[in-house]
């Protein structure tokens, strides 16, 4: 394990030079450019005020206001999720030209997903603190000091999940399909639309124990959203070391599959 | 000092069987077999205990056909799959060129792909920094470094892989067939190169079909089959024996093409249908009444042939397998014969037999038996049969023998096919095989057209050529002469089908 992280650490350079590659792919040929990581996340924004403000109107209890601000502190941690999860589900198969011919360290592919919609995420930051200025919402920095760990936990249970998902997506292809559907309910069972405060007593149950995500977004939301102290940070030690337990584990999972990857994709 | 060594080693790959292709999460999680799914239960044998050293600055020639393991042994030695038993010891950094240009990524530009492919393959930043125009100059890419890869030809892209391949500085190269990339000129520049890594002293393991490559170029060769070592030593030994057994695998599978040609038509019963195998070929002393009532006659009879035979001397030109005939006397089997028994592949100039049983059920005094040869686009070598040769028929009973012996089979190299027939004089078919046999003429040389006269240069004393070399290939070109089934078609065409026989 110490091993493999170490050559992960290693091939940090090729980690770099494929993210940017990621990136720099991505939007080439757009005229906005990379403009569009900090249009993507507003238009999604736009869409889902919209809808909730016009379309269907939200009632007395779901009262959150200035609800943008609110739905974007949920919607930006939630994108770099659940791309990083479908991308990786792809990337070694994708890539499979570089695993079948190439002497190649495969676990960075996952790495580069992950990351690379880090990247994505982080550029969507501005945005939305110049919306939180905007509505001079009051941000501490006694609880802003938790931002980067928010972002560590996230990162490390994301990759442990993109490391499972990406390994046994190489053996079961219907995965991909499987996961775009799973990750859609994933996203209405998260609080990102709607408060805690929504949800019954028996909801918020099964929310803290088996919706990992919502404690992040509940997380962003505390720091960010709302005043007072931030009380979210026993759930979110835990799941620090859940996702930690869940990273080894992918990356087990990872290596014993390894061997199958040049012969399967 | 082994540069590699390759030890014992057996690599198995899944087959996918018909259950394993179906096996989704779906059933894995409804039958518990996840785990048992992600273990291979159907193998396949890709190498066989295989074992070889490769010394330290020796060029390696891998041969074999296709499916015998070769790539996988590269692939091995390039570490990018695992033995299933056994070990590969590699000494010292390894460049593969096997897949050139493994991801270039099409939207970014040449020059962002050569630092990604570069690091890649080993390097780092700096070193591509440094050799970044070496590696431009030696693609000829200057002038669409920066287009993105998606606008170059499939020669740029391959050409852009293999100088940062080979750029890469390796103490051991792998060659898996890559030497088509490019036009010839830039053939040759790959080919100074590898002997500028030869002459530095490094390991090259080149597995190529190109066998006058090997011999060129490697110390030593390997050749494998179905997996195992089958033959290691001197190049040129390698490459004979090599070819010797593609004769005899060719020879086979020739024999099967000709046992499925003969089983569909003579699962018809036969149709009476009236030809002559050599009526292309009227000799002088032919009777020259007989051409116009024959023409008539198969009028009459044919029913699905009838454009072609009432054009007699064009449907022979007609490649059309089939046989046909009344079965007045019936041609049970034929067989071709070489020097040593039965063959389908024969080399210029040698003997060759053309044996027929035939049997005739009910005594026939009338009959007549022919042959013509053809190349395999369809152009008629060479015809005749006992009549044109002015023998007279008397008496046929029973089985019988009929052997036609070319002395000397002066054809080029190529593929041929035989029509056998046994008619009446006047052309009725007894018994038509169209094109049912095939032979293969192998020739060391590369010359052109359908025949080889015996011959010889001479020259004044003042013209002068080089000691002789086996080797007369051109240096860029990468295919062994004897292994070229079609004769060239850089010099003038055959002369047309017409022309051949009748004149």
């Amino acid at each position: 394990m110490l091993a493999n992280l170490r050559q992960l650490f290693r091939h940090r350079g090729l980690v770099q030079i494929l993210v940017t590659r990621e990136l720099k792919a991505r939007y080439r040929g757009s005229v906005l450019g990379f403009f569009w990581s900090f249009v993507n996340p507003l238009l999604l924004l736009l869409v889902y005020s919209f809808v909730f403000s016009y379309v269907m109107p939200r009632g007395e209890e779901l009262a959150t206001e200035p609800y943008a601000v609110f739905l974007f502190c949920g919607l930006l941690p939630w994108t770099w999720f659940s791309s990083s999860l479908s991308d990786g589900a792809n990337v070694l198969i994708m890539n499979g030209n570089l695993i079948k011919k190439v002497m190649f360290p495969a676990e960075i592919l996952p790495v580069v997903a992950v990351i690379s919609n880090m990247v994505h995420f982080l550029l969507g930051l501005p945005i939305l603190l110049a919306f939180l200025l905007y509505y001079s919402m009051p941000l501490q920095l006694s609880e802003l000091v938790w931002f980067p760990f928010v972002l560590a936990v996230q990162f490390i249970l994301t990759l442990g999940l993109v490391m499972v998902l990406a390994a046994l997506t190489v053996h079961f292809r219907d995965i991909k399909d499987l996961l775009s559907n799973i990750l859609t309910l994933w996203f209405f069972a998260t609080p990102i639309l709607y408060p805690m405060s929504f949800l019954s007593d028996r909801a918020k149950f099964y929310m803290d124990y088996f919706n990992p995500f919502a404690h992040l977004v509940i997380s962003y939301q505390e720091i960010l959203f709302y005043p007072g102290p931030f009380g979210h940070w026993k759930w979110l030690l835990a799941l620090g070391v859940a996702g930690s337990a869940l990273f080894v584990l992918g990356y087990w999972l990872f290596d014993r599959l390894r061997d199958s990857f040049a012969e399967e994709v | 000092m082994a540069a590699i060594e390759i030890d014992h080693v057996t690599k198995m790959y899944r087959r996918h069987g018909h259950s394993r292709r179906y096996a989704t999460l779906k059933s894995a999680l409804l039958t518990g077999s996840l785990a048992k799914d992600l273990r291979p239960e159907e193998s396949f044998r890709a190498l066989n205990d295989l074992s070889v050293t490769i010394r330290k600055g020796v060029t390696y020639g891998v041969i074999g056909r296709n499916g015998s393991g070769k790539s996988t042994l590269l692939k091995l030695v390039a570490g990018i799959t695992k033995p299933t038993i056994g070990a590969v010891r590699v000494d010292g950094r390894v460049s593969a060129l096997i897949e050139l240009g493994a991801g270039f990524h099409p939207e970014i530009s040449g020059r962002e792909n050569v630092f990604i492919n570069g690091i890649m393959l080993g390097l780092s930043r700096r070193e591509i920094t440094s050799r970044f125009d070496e590696i431009v100059e030696f693609a000829e890419m200057e002038a669409f470094i920066d287009a993105p890869v998606k606008t170059y030809s499939s020669g740029m892209y391959m050409r852009l892989g293999f100088a940062v391949a080979i750029n890469v500085d390796p103490d051991i190269l792998l060659v898996d067939e890559v030497l088509a990339v490019g036009d010839e000129g830039f053939s040759l520049k790959c080919l100074d190169k590898f002997a500028e890594f030869k002459r530095r002293g490094k390991t090259i393991l080149l597995v190529t079909h190109g066998l006058s490559m090997v011999e060129r170029f490697c110390d030593e060769a390997l050749w494998i089959d179905a997996g195992e070592n089958r033959l290691v030593g001197d190049p040129k030994r390698v490459v004979q024996m090599y070819l010797s057994d593609v004769e005899v695998a060719e020879d086979l599978l020739l024999a099967a093409q000709d046992a499925k040609a003969q089983q569909t038509p003579v699962s018809a019963p036969p149709e009476p249908v009236v030809t002559e195998p050599v009526a292309t070929a009227p000799e002088p002393n032919d009777v020259p009444e007989q051409e116009p009532g024959r023409v008539s006659e198969v009028g009459a009879e044919t029913e699905t042939d009838a454009a072609d035979d009432d054009t007699q001397p064009d449907n022979m030109f007609v490649a059309k397998e089939g046989r046909w005939g009344s079965g007045g006397v019936r041609i049970d089997q034929v067989t071709l014969e070489g020097d040593h028994g039965p063959a389908h592949v024969f080399h210029t100039g040698e003997r060759m037999t053309i044996r027929m049983q035939v049997s005739a059920p009910v005594e026939v005094d009338d009959f007549a038996f022919g042959i013509s040869i053809f190349s395999n686009d369809g152009v008629c070598c060479y015809g005749t049969n006992t009549h044109i040769e002015e023998m007279t028929s008397e008496s046929l009973e029973g089985d019988a023998t009929v052997s036609f012996v070319i002395d000397r089979l002066d054809l080029v190299g190529g593929t041929y096919k035989l029509d056998v027939a046994a008619h009446k004089r006047d052309g009725f078919s007894y018994d038509y095989h169209r094109l049912l046999y095939t032979f293969r003429v192998k020739s060391r040389t590369k010359d052109v057209g359908i025949y080889r006269p015996r011959h010889e240069w001479s020259f004044s004393d003042n013209v002068r050529f080089k000691p002789d070399t086996d080797d007369s290939a051109p240096t860029g070109s990468v295919s062994a002469p004897a292994v070229d089934p079609a004769p060239a078609t850089t010099a003038p065409s055959p002369p047309a089908a017409e022309d051949a026989p009748t004149e």
